[in-house]
């Protein structure tokens, strides 16, 4: 049986790893199938990364995770984990192709998956005009019109970022201010290629196959308009990933794993929790890197005790 | 890197459209963090059914033309040729079982 088994590849997961694997707990990390490196794979330049004074970019930030990590002899699987028994003092994990692994402590570092609009068509379209990730999909529109949704960092780094293609880039935000912080929103409205449209929100999506247009909400007066885009990127939040784990270990009434006060430590013994899942304020790459040593002290203070 | 053989715009017609075996093309790019992760499953899936189901790569950076013509505005997007003609669509990056459910009817 293995001492520890990290369930997550973004920041606190490979930190969790390069911790756990330098105590000598030879841990398995558990990747995913094609979601390995999490939400920092979907990003350009990150800037404000300690360490990295001229910036890096987020998919190499994560190959530097993940070297470092093996490096210390961390084994990782790229596949998806299908269902977790926690309970017992042998924690059991399933993976998609069938694999079975069993440990002494599992650590939880799930992060957290993008929110849709919840509107119709939603699904058909993506893909088709309708993308989750800028730096994906944004060559495609070259001298195109697109709209970017959200009010948050993610979504002014989207809009900003799509403006080295699209001839314009609309940002839609249901209220009349944005929460992101305030350098991000600055260079956002700024820039002369992005128009802001405030109080609104996307209330139909049109176009057959592909979009060609969304349909408008004020959030105010509640009044309809049309706007003519051929790309929508949703930047509107993320929503913490418990499904694996819900009814195992406690959830707070927000939907994230519940940790006692600083630690890392879930309502189970020997279960672990860290990163985006756990924090429903900082989420922050470093944050969450933190979050993943933590959770490997933790662990590792637990199996010393065991 | 990827096995796949490498299709550009001269030679699209012979190794895709006229190929005696349906062909799946992977629309990628190096910056494309998703495309990289579906790269070695569709390596993997090419070793298992080769006979079937042939795959090849096309470069959306060099081949914009290409990537136009066939309407990609995502990637990676996994189009199947079948006689010259798309007969199936798959955008994002997604686990093997999923892809080799998806392709059933050409893996067979």
């Amino acid at each position: 049986m293995r001492d520890v088994i990290i369930i997550g590849s973004g920041p606190a997961g490979f930190t969790a790893a390069i911790y756990t694997a330098r105590a000598g707990l030879k841990p398995l990390l558990i990747a995913s199938s094609v979601e390995v490196g999490g939400e920092l794979m979907k990003t350009t330049e990150v800037e404000n990364f300690p360490g990295f004074p001229e910036g890096i970019m987020g998919p190499g930030l994560m190959a530097n995770f993940q070297e470092q990590a093996e490096k210390f002899g961390t084994e990782i699987v790229y596949d998806d984990v299908v269902s977790v028994d926690l309970a017992g003092d042998v924690k059991v994990v399933k993976t998609g192709l069938g694999d079975v692994f069993e440990a002494k402590t599992v650590i939880v570092a799930t992060g957290a998956a993008y929110r849709e609009l919840g509107v119709p068509r939603e699904k058909e379209l993506s893909g088709y005009g309708v993308s989750w990730c800028a730096t994906c999909d944004g060559f495609f529109f070259r001298d195109l019109k697109v709209a970017v949704v959200g009010g948050g960092d993610s979504a002014m780094e989207e809009a900003n970022f799509l403006t080295r293609f699209a001839s314009k880039v609309y940002l839609i935000h249901r209220r009349d201010s944005f929460k992101a912080s305030k350098i991000m929103a600055e260079r956002a409205l700024a820039n002369p290629k992005i128009e802001v449209i405030w109080n609104s929100e996307v209330a139909e999506l049109h176009g057959e196959p592909k979009l060609t247009g969304v349909t408008l909400r004020n959030t105010v007066d509640g009044t309809t308009s049309q706007l003519d885009v051929e790309g929508l990127f949703v930047a509107i939040g993320n929503d913490p990933r418990t499904e694996l784990v819900k009814g195992q270990i406690e959830i707070s009434d927000e939907g994230f794993i519940k940790v006692e006060g600083r630690s890392s430590k879930t309502t189970l013994p020997g279960v672990f929790a860290c990163g985006d899942v756990i924090d429903p304020t900082y989420r922050q790459a470093i944050t969450a890197a933190a979050s993943g040593c933590v959770a490997a002290l933790d662990a590792e203070h637990y199996l010393t005790n065991h | 890197m990827s096995a796949a053989k490498n299709v550009t715009t001269a030679s699209f017609e012979a190794d895709v459209l006229k190929n005696e075996k349906p062909v799946l093309v992977d629309f990628w790019a190096e910056w494309c963090g998703p495309c990289r992760q579906v790269s070695p499953i569709l390596d993997q899936i090419a070793e298992e059914y080769g006979e079937k189901l042939e795959i090849v790569k096309v470069n959306v950076d060099e081949e914009q033309q290409l990537a136009m013509q066939y309407g990609i505005v995502s990637i990676p997007a996994l189009q199947v040729f079948k006689s010259g003609q798309v007969v199936k669509s798959i955008v994002g990056a997604k686990p093997k079982s999923v892809l080799v459910n998806d392709l059933a009817e050409f893996l067979a």
